[in-house]
């Protein structure tokens, strides 16, 4: 058992890491990775929500109808997006702002709806939990990884994660590669990601 | 009128929801492999995102402002867009079959698509009136499917093409996304 559930946390990591692997939940890696800062504060907003809908989730899979279910998932997630909501407006206001629309989004990403059927509806806490953390750690990682090649080339700069400093990576001669962190540049990179973890394979 | 062009003209190109403000991109890649489904998808999404971002708006300036619970916002805008999504349905399947088969697959999908819940966020974020909200939602959806049939026609011809076997698929279409962004990039400071 325990064996079972490691490997439901470590495939989140590698094998099944969103967005790559699980091509789902596309429109907030595009549109907030344009500094480190936002790309991390996202990945971790979401996994918060993921981790707990999907304890919830599993909790009540016993007692959720069948035909309801998809409306009832989504009640539970949008509970936990309202929750990220109110702390975010409470202790990390600034980012709140920046993320803007992103964060009520979180409750239409697939990811976590993707998640809550696939997995928490059949499998017991301890699993969903795994899953969850797994799946939302894997998330933030690739957030932060497109982010860090963004903003390092694209403004020449990296900010530090909760204390919002830019911090120049190349010398004043630099000239920032602009494309990389407008609305092009994203969908760019983020194809090109996906070809390099295509060619890395499978394990 | 001048303003509500503007308006029309800003939400199709200038702020195109697809490639400009990354919404909706989960569809986007899903059906833009054959152009009769991204069709299907592009009328869904114009059909409901009308109905969702007029009745979203009076949700939130009757229902919600009034009694001082706006903290509630995401959890009403997403009940309302869910049950509006299987109202739509179960009404077009029984007056209006033909549109139903057509409309049918894709009506279910539009509850998770992010540009229907990101267009009615926005609705309110900037505080449009009730006529600039419908605009704004009418306009939005067309860009959308604007954006998506144009890039089907792309990805079709894209299927002709050799593509290096790790580019294939999904990969390839993210770097032709990127260019048709750009190509939407230079409508940018027109309005």
């Amino acid at each position: 058992m325990a064996k079972t559930v490691v490997q439901e946390f470590t495939k989140g990591l590698w094998a099944e890491i969103p967005p790559f692997r699980l091509v789902l939940g596309l429109c907030p890696v595009l549109a907030v990775t344009k500094t480190v800062e936002n790309g991390v504060g996202m990945g971790i907003a979401t996994t918060f929500v993921l981790v707990c809908s999907n304890i919830l989730i599993s909790l009540l899979r016993n007692v959720i109808p069948k035909n309801v279910r998809i409306a009832c998932f989504i009640v539970v997630i949008a509970t936990f997006v309202i929750v990220v909501e109110l702390v975010m407006q409470a202790f990390a206001y600034p980012l709140f702002l920046k993320l803007g629309i992103f964060i009520p989004l979180i409750v239409v990403n697939c990811i976590v709806l993707g998640r809550a059927e696939a997995f928490a509806a059949k499998n017991g806490v301890v699993s969903s939990f795994a899953d969850g953390l797994g799946i939302g750690i894997g998330f933030t990682l690739s957030l932060t990884a497109l982010s860090i090649f963004r903003e390092v080339l694209g403004s020449g700069t990296f900010t530090i994660p909760i204390s919002s400093v830019s911090v120049p990576v190349f010398g004043p001669s630099f000239q920032p590669f602009n494309f990389l962190v407008e609305a092009p540049g994203a969908f760019v990179c983020l194809g090109l990601m996906l070809c390099v973890m295509n060619m890395l394979g499978k394990k | 009128m001048g303003d509500y062009i503007l308006l029309a003209v800003s939400c199709i190109f200038v702020n195109n929801i697809l490639l400009i403000q990354y919404l909706g991109n989960c569809p986007f890649l899903g059906v833009s492999k054959k152009m009769e489904t991204a069709t299907g998808m592009a009328m869904a999404v114009v059909f409901v995102l009308v109905l969702a971002g007029a009745i979203t708006w009076v949700v939130n300036h009757l229902l919600l402002k009034p009694f001082g619970v706006e903290y509630l916002r995401t959890l009403a805008f997403i009940l309302v867009i869910a049950s509006l999504v299987q109202f739509v349905e179960l009404f077009l399947k029984k007056s209006i079959p033909a549109l139903y088969a057509g409309l049918g697959i894709f009506l279910p999908l539009i509850t998770t698509n992010c540009a229907v819940m990101g267009v009615c966020l926005i609705n309110i974020k900037e505080e449009y009136s009730f006529m600039q909200a419908l605009i704004a939602s009418l306009t939005y959806a067309i860009g959308f499917g604007l954006a998506l049939i144009l890039f089907a026609g792309v990805r079709e011809r894209i299927l002709l093409a050799r593509v290096p076997k790790p580019l294939q698929d999904t990969s390839i279409g993210l770097v032709g996304a990127g260019m048709m962004s750009l190509a939407f990039f230079a409508f940018k400071g027109m309005v």
